[in-house]
């Protein structure tokens, strides 16, 4: 069971199995819409593990990227006519260009530093959002045109659904390829020894950019998706610090260096707010405590320390 | 006649007005192996950081090749054939051993992300091929049977030979060994002395730093003895044992230090 946990294939298969089965538990369009979230958030997190758990680089202001995303679909449909999907084509591009930009002299520092100027990043993309009102609406935010295929415009959230969910299914398998290659080993060496990697002859300063720019487009891709989910957006809601914070508690939670993990990361975190609405006031409250106790219990994150147990031969 | 393959040219650094490493000259030829020897903080490790670019030098030159490679970074280093152990162990400790051995293969691997990302079959062919050529080295240092058990889970003599796994994986034409047998149980130091055997027969050049001394004495077609970051004594083992300096520094530091390891 836990080597079929980990295996390349298993995975994906598990994954479009799970989507693809999900659906026939789903009483309403309320729960499509929940699920979609779940997926794109998953994306983002899965882009932002890469990064975090594989290669060992924190960002504090991955949201910033997300709102690339997002606002390069609504800007582009809505003011310059753009069909929706090259809009998100050019948003990950932007996006990718950003953090190849910022990444360059920001990546050089380590540890806490590197969380205060990713942090700082993330605040400037969502400042300049919410400044620039000729564009986008300011801090109210922007509608979003619907997104339209071969004359069908895609609006309910089981659309989305099903279409953020294959994204995902496209993300994953990117994500495990990636860390069986060369590049990905490279990537998950430089988070243990820089120096051996270096005198392995990795360039540890073009690796840690290459996966910077490619945690961007994954979430610059996410962002969009939730763009024409919700069609409308604002600020803080796609690149607020609020945000990136729920990003890297996603990883952190689900697990740093575990594409599943991401997963359930992305999904505890998506779906527990709607389940605690039954606890009223102290809905924020069981929160808290929630991720804490599962913090102490599984402290390596939801699924790598439920897979240790599960090698260690326990229950 | 073979021209050197490394060549230090009165290489020296300080460190806040202590000269670690004070003008020290040497050749390597290739298929020979140099030892350094030297009490405790003699230098040994700083000149292999120096000469692996980890450390830039505040005068002096190194050469590899014949090519002037003063200053460039290790991972340019390493592109040019130059490899190395660490003293301090430098372990990937969340990979399998298989895996820390494959991330030296890492120059020789195409690096376009685009394939990575999508697994072209080429990719797939290429990583088919490292993982072999990992599992061989890990069979030479005897560690094959431990090749998917995450390297932070072996034992510090499994490390050791681990290092020089990875080190070799990326077919260096100089290897430096920082105390490759520290630590290793005497199976062990006669498995890695076997490997330098080997690895200095097939044409690689190395440049050891080793406290044991008999296995210096052993293997090494010659040996440089630092004392305070200078060159005390250079020449053939037999030299060098008889040299008064050198019995004179094995008795004062050398022969308690020893005698504390015992
Ligand atoms: N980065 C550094 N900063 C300051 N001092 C250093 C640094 N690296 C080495 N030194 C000093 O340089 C001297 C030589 O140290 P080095 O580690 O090279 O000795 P060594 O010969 O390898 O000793 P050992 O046999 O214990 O490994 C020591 O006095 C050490 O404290
Ligand atoms: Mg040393």
């Amino acid at each position: 069971m836990a080597r079929l946990a980990s295996s390349r294939w298993s995975i994906v298969l598990g994954l479009a199995i799970v989507i693809a089965a999900l659906p026939f538990l789903f009483p309403s369009n309320y729960y499509f819409r929940v699920a979609a979230i779940v997926n794109i958030f998953a994306l983002a997190v899965v882009g932002l593990n890469l990064l975090m758990g594989y290669a060992g680089q924190v960002s504090l202001g991955h949201a910033g990227f997300m709102g690339i995303g997002a606002y390069s679909v609504a800007i582009g449909s809505a003011h310059f006519k753009l069909h929706g999907l090259l809009a998100m084509l050019i948003g990950a591009a932007l996006a990718g260009l950003v953090a190849f930009l910022v990444g360059r002299p920001i990546l050089r520092l380590k540890g806490h530093y590197l969380a205060v100027a990713t942090l700082g990043f993330g605040l400037l993309i969502s400042m300049a959002l919410a400044n620039e009102a000729a564009w986008t609406g300011g801090p109210d935010g922007m509608g979003v045109p619907r997104l339209e295929i071969l004359g069908y415009r895609l609006r309910g959230p089981d659309t989305w659904y099903y279409i953020s969910g294959g994204a995902l299914l496209i993300g994953v398998i990117l994500a495990l390829n990636l860390i069986e290659s060369p590049t990905g080993r490279a990537m998950r060496a430089i988070h243990d020894s820089e120096i051996a990697s270096r005198v392995a002859g990795i360039d540890v300063a073009a690796y840690k950019l290459r996966i910077f720019v490619l945690s961007a487009i994954y979430a610059s891709v996410a962002g969009s998706l939730m763009a024409f989910l919700n069609g409308h957006i604002t600020p803080d809601g796609t690149a607020g610090f609020l945000r990136s914070v729920e990003l890297v508690t996603m990883v952190v939670l689900g697990g740093m260096g575990s594409v599943v993990g991401a997963i359930v990361g992305a999904a505890v975190l998506v779906i527990l707010p709607q389940a605690l609405t039954i606890f009223h006031d102290y809905e924020h409250l069981m929160l808290g405590l929630i991720i804490m106790v599962s913090m102490i219990l599984l402290p390596r994150g939801i699924v790598p320390s439920l897979l240790a147990r599960l090698r260690g031969g326990g229950a | 006649m073979s021209f050197p393959l490394l060549e230090t040219d009165n290489l020296s650094i300080a460190f806040g007005g202590i000269k670690a490493v004070d003008s020290v000259s040497l050749t390597v030829q290739p298929g020979k192996i140099h030892s350094i020897i030297g009490p405790n903080g003699a230098g040994k490790t700083t000149l292999f950081n120096l000469i692996s670019g980890l450390y830039q030098p505040s005068s002096g030159r190194v050469k590899l090749g014949g090519e002037d490679v003063t200053g460039l970074p290790p991972e340019q280093l390493a592109r040019r054939g130059l490899s190395r152990s660490f003293q301090n162990l430098q372990i990937f400790f969340r990979m399998s051993a298989c895996d820390n051995v494959m991330v030296g293969r890492h120059r020789h691997e195409k690096t376009s992300m685009l394939g990575h990302l999508f697994a072209l079959p080429s990719v797939r062919a290429e990583n088919a091929r490292s993982r072999d050529l990992a599992m061989g080295l890990l069979e030479r240092v005897g560690l094959a049977g431990v090749a998917n058990k995450e390297a932070g889970s072996l034992s510090y003599g499994a490390l050791k030979r681990l290092e020089i796994a990875r080190a070799l994986a990326t077919e260096p034409r100089i290897l430096l060994l920082d105390e490759p047998a520290a630590g290793c149980n005497a199976i062990e130091t006669e498995e890695i002395d076997r490997v330098i055997h080997d690895v200095a027969k097939s044409g690689i050049a190395v440049l050891l730093v080793e406290h044991d001394m008999r296995l210096v004495m052993r293997i090494s077609d010659h040996v440089l003895v630092l004392e305070r970051g200078k060159s005390l004594v250079s020449g053939t083992p037999e030299t060098v044992r008889n040299d008064p300096r050198v019995i004179t520094a094995y008795l004062g530091t050398f022969g308690t230090e020893e005698a504390n390891r015992a």
